[in-house]
């Protein structure tokens, strides 16, 4: 059954493996996935660790369902410290590597230690095996896994890489598996890379027991049905997350020449009806393909139409590219945005922080912060979409001045870059902003102000605030498993409510991430589905265990606690430019110039931001600096952390 | 006894890779999640986005049947199935070496051959494919969608052709 799915604590110093179960007591605490990665990385490192360092724990999990009858539990989790942030390291990606990891008999490894020599893992069956990594050194993500089968003379392995540029330690590299699938975010491909780790492959044949395997099989099948009968999941189907772009585009929510401006105008290109028309074009009427057993298929695959990269084969793009490598760096073309996607795919790099450190550099270059002898002469305008492609090579193998330091991350590469560059830097807690414009949506703010691994959309942000959703619909959503009689509002433009809206999205997100399936298929973009109500019966007909809603977002919010509680050790204070709960100045100081009747002339009012970060803390049971209190720690049973269960 | 026609048709271009099917069959025949011992694999070139789904085809004239020693092998017409019967079956992968398409399956678990039994008429990796890849259906209506298909392609030709005629004329 999936609860005997064992964790790894592999050093890669010494080469010393342990193969321990994990207790029913730790499984009912955290379930696993990314609640259970937290727990151990606060247990298995130090005070200040360096991430890049041998001590640094880089941990690598699918969720307690992973391979089981649930919809899509095919997510795979990393975390470790950050080299980007220096506080919380977390990435999550579906494709097929986590089921993989679960039939060769492990739901948890965690890697220490440093190897000698470039080196990969090998997982086969409930064997483990340091291997020598020589001969694939240097290569891409898709090559990497190629030669991995070729070597072990085997197709059906599933492998978790880094590109070059996890090699390379650019601060944002990121894992990967299959051709797109990416762990993007935080950096955790150059963890890997510092520990000489090029990849961890898997292959099993061992059977994930179901627990009521008739039942489970017919709730599937309803399960699904209500994923795939929401309109939303249609859609995505059909054009995949550039149509989320589209649509956020058209009212002004889309981060455009750094934060200059708040949509990009005339982007017929890079709409997505025109990337569907170049996947039908180059692939063919079905062009859409999905992640282990998800019904959504929401991610397309492509040739690039035209230019230097004519021909290359990859998946998606996802909306984040064309934020990336269309609107934040001004340009407008989709050849831009399928090749740049291509690019970070094949260098195993974050799209959203390669798109978003460039369009800063670019607003740098512009305001003459960055000169064009720092460049190597490159005319690093807005809209010049060969100096995009030229730098995401540039970031990627360090090469010049300015691709070695932005190489580095924000924070450090505004160091380096000096005079008042970090003013125009759009960050949070060190890690960039995806290309999404919150000036507009208060709440939308907040979640990216509060998230634990610095800037994000897929910690808490409540997506289905903008639908002006009735206020009985929004109350019937957001008020179970636990009672909320306070405010709501359907109106996107507003802060009271907001903050109930983060904190019980923080715990649903936690949930999925926890049990291991993807946001899709919960209330991320579509209200009507599964979330808490739902979970309890899929777990107990896969797994035996029996939980409540309750219970399940108990665990949740024990799970963002632990987050939180590394975040504070790694010393994140409420106020720190750098490290803390806050946004950057310009969303307070500068209204958004276009987009819709209600978006133009708006910005984040500080005040009552800060209310709503108050109001958020309380929430949690944080005090006024965001420090949990004691009685929350006891409720949650975490007053003795690290408390070492595993 | 009324005979069936009814067969597995597998589309391959709609196959979205997910690899839902292979999780079905391993679930409603073992009780477990367990791709290696599913009765329907999909076989996959990633860097041309090419996913094809494998499952026995339940042939007329069928290889295993023909190649099993034992005589384990056998046509039930009622499910137009190929049917091991475990009970005379001694387990020497005959069958398993001379498929053609690799459909009949060595289980190194139950240390049993195993192909696909169409789930006694209704069979799981169709219930569960959301894009229509694979599906049940009348064997006398196989190849009625390529047909259409086909004569779309022809007059659209032919619609071109006229106009090209019109247009040099």
């Amino acid at each position: 059954m999936a609860l005997d799915r064992k964790i790894a604590y592999i050093n890669l110093t010494t080469g010393d493996i342990e193969i321990k179960p994990i207790p029913m007591e730790v499984r009912k605490k955290f379930l696993g996935g990314r609640g259970l990665d937290a727990y151990l990385l606060y247990n298995h490192t130090k005070k200040g660790c360096d991430p890049l360092g041998p001590d640094n724990a880089l941990i690598i999990s699918g969720g307690i369902l992973c391979a089981t009858l649930a919809s899509a539990t095919a997510r795979t989790h990393v975390m470790a410290k950050s080299p980007l942030t220096g506080l919380l390291g977390s990435c999550n990606m579906g494709g097929f590597f986590a089921p993989e990891m679960a039939w060769a008999g492990f739901h948890h490894l965690v890697i220490k230690g440093k190897a000698k020599r470039p080196s990969y893992i090998y997982i086969n069956n409930g064997n483990i095996e340091i291997r020598d990594a020589a001969n694939i050194w240097g290569k891409t993500v898709t090559d990497t896994q190629w030669a991995i089968h070729d070597e072990l003379n085997d197709k059906e392995v599933k492998s978790l890489v880094i590109g070059p540029a996890g090699e390379n330690l650019v601060a944002f590299a990121n894992v990967m598996t299959g051709v797109k699938n990416a762990g993007g975010r935080t950096g955790m491909g150059a963890v890997m890379g510092s520990k000489n780790l090029k990849a961890v492959a898997c292959r099993g044949t061992m059977d994930v027991k179901i627990t009521h395997p008739v039942e489970a099989l017919e709730y599937n099948k309803k399960f699904i049905e209500q994923i795939t009968g929401a309109k939303v999941s249609q859609t995505q189907g059909t054009l995949g997350t550039p149509f989320i772009w589209g649509a956020t585009n058209s009212w002004g929510g889309v981060r455009t020449e750094n934060f200059r401006y708040n949509q990009l105008e005339y982007a017929d290109d890079i709409e997505p009806e025109r990337i569907d028309e170049i996947a039908t074009e180059t692939m063919g009427p079905y062009h859409m393909s999905g992640c282990f057993g998800c019904q959504v298929h929401c991610r397309a695959q492509y040739k690039i139409p035209s230019g230097k990269y004519k021909g290359k084969y990859d998946e998606g793009p996802e909306y984040t590219s064309q934020g990336a490598f269309g609107a934040e760096v001004g340009c407008r073309s989709a050849e831009t945005v399928l090749a740049g996607n291509h690019l970070v795919d094949q260098f195993g790099m974050d799209n959203l922080e390669t798109g978003s450190i460039i369009s800063w550099a670019m607003e740098c270059f512009e305001e003459g912060l960055i000169t064009k002898d720092q460049t190597d002469g490159i005319d690093l305008r807005f809209g010049n979409d060969e100096a995009v492609l030229e730098m995401i090579e540039r970031i990627c193998y360090r090469k010049g001045w300015l691709g070695d330091v932005l190489a580095k991350g924000g924070i450090p590469a505004s160091k380096d870059i000096g005079k008042n560059s970090f003013d125009y830097l759009i960050q949070v807690k060190g890690m960039n902003n995806l290309h999404s414009d919150e000036r507009a949506t208060p709440a939308l703010a907040l979640n990216i102000a509060t998230s634990s691994r610095g800037s994000d959309h897929l910690r808490s942000r409540p997506a289905i605030d903008l639908y002006h959703l009735p206020e009985k619909v929004l109350r019937k959503i957001y008020s179970t498993p636990v009672p909320y009689d306070g405010p709501l509002s359907s109106e996107h433009t507003e802060y009271v409510g907001k903050p109930w809206q983060v904190f019980w999205q923080e715990n649903c997100y936690m949930a999925v991430d926890s049990l291991g399936i993807c946001k899709y298929h919960t209330t991320f973009l579509g209200a009507t589905l599964p979330n808490f109500e739902n979970w309890p019966k899929v777990l107990y007909l896969n797994t035996g265990i029996e939980m409540t809603p309750e219970e399940i977002w108990q665990v949740a919010r024990r799970n963002n606690m632990i987050e939180r509680l590394f975040n504070l050790r790694e010393g994140a204070t409420r106020n720190d430019p750098e490290k803390g709960d806050v946004l950057n100045h310009r969303y307070h100081d500068e209204p958004c110039k276009r987009g819709a009747i209600d978006v133009i002339g708006r910005y984040i009012v500080k005040e009552k931001f800060d209310k709503m970060v108050d109001e958020f803390y309380e929430h949690k049971g944080l005090d006024k600096n965001g420090i949990p209190k004691k009685s929350t720690l006891k409720e949650l049973g975490l007053e003795n952390e690290p408390s070492h269960l595993l | 006894m009324q005979s069936n026609s009814k067969v597995l048709l597998i589309n391959h271009e709609k196959c979205t890779g997910c690899r839902l099917c292979e999780q079905v069959c391993a679930v409603r025949h073992h009780g477990a999640s367990n791709p290696s011992r599913s009765r329907i694999r999909v076989m996959k070139w990633e860097m041309e986005g090419l996913y094809v789904p494998v499952s026995c085809q339940q042939c007329q004239d069928a290889p295993c049947l023909n190649g099993c020693p034992v005589g384990a092998i056998s046509r039930n017409e009622e499910l137009n199935r190929v049917e091991v019967d475990y009970d005379l079956c001694i387990g020497c992968r005959t069958c398993v070496s001379v498929c053609p398409f690799g459909a009949m399956h060595y289980n190194a678990i139950d240390r049993q051959v195993a192909k696909c039994d169409l789930c006694d008429g209704d069979p799981q990796c169709v219930r569960f494919c959301d894009v229509k890849a694979i599906e049940y259906t009348d064997g006398g209506d196989v190849s009625i969608e390529k047909k259409r298909a086909a004569a779309l392609r022809l007059s659209t030709v032919k619609k071109q052709a006229m106009a090209l005629e019109q247009h040099t004329a």
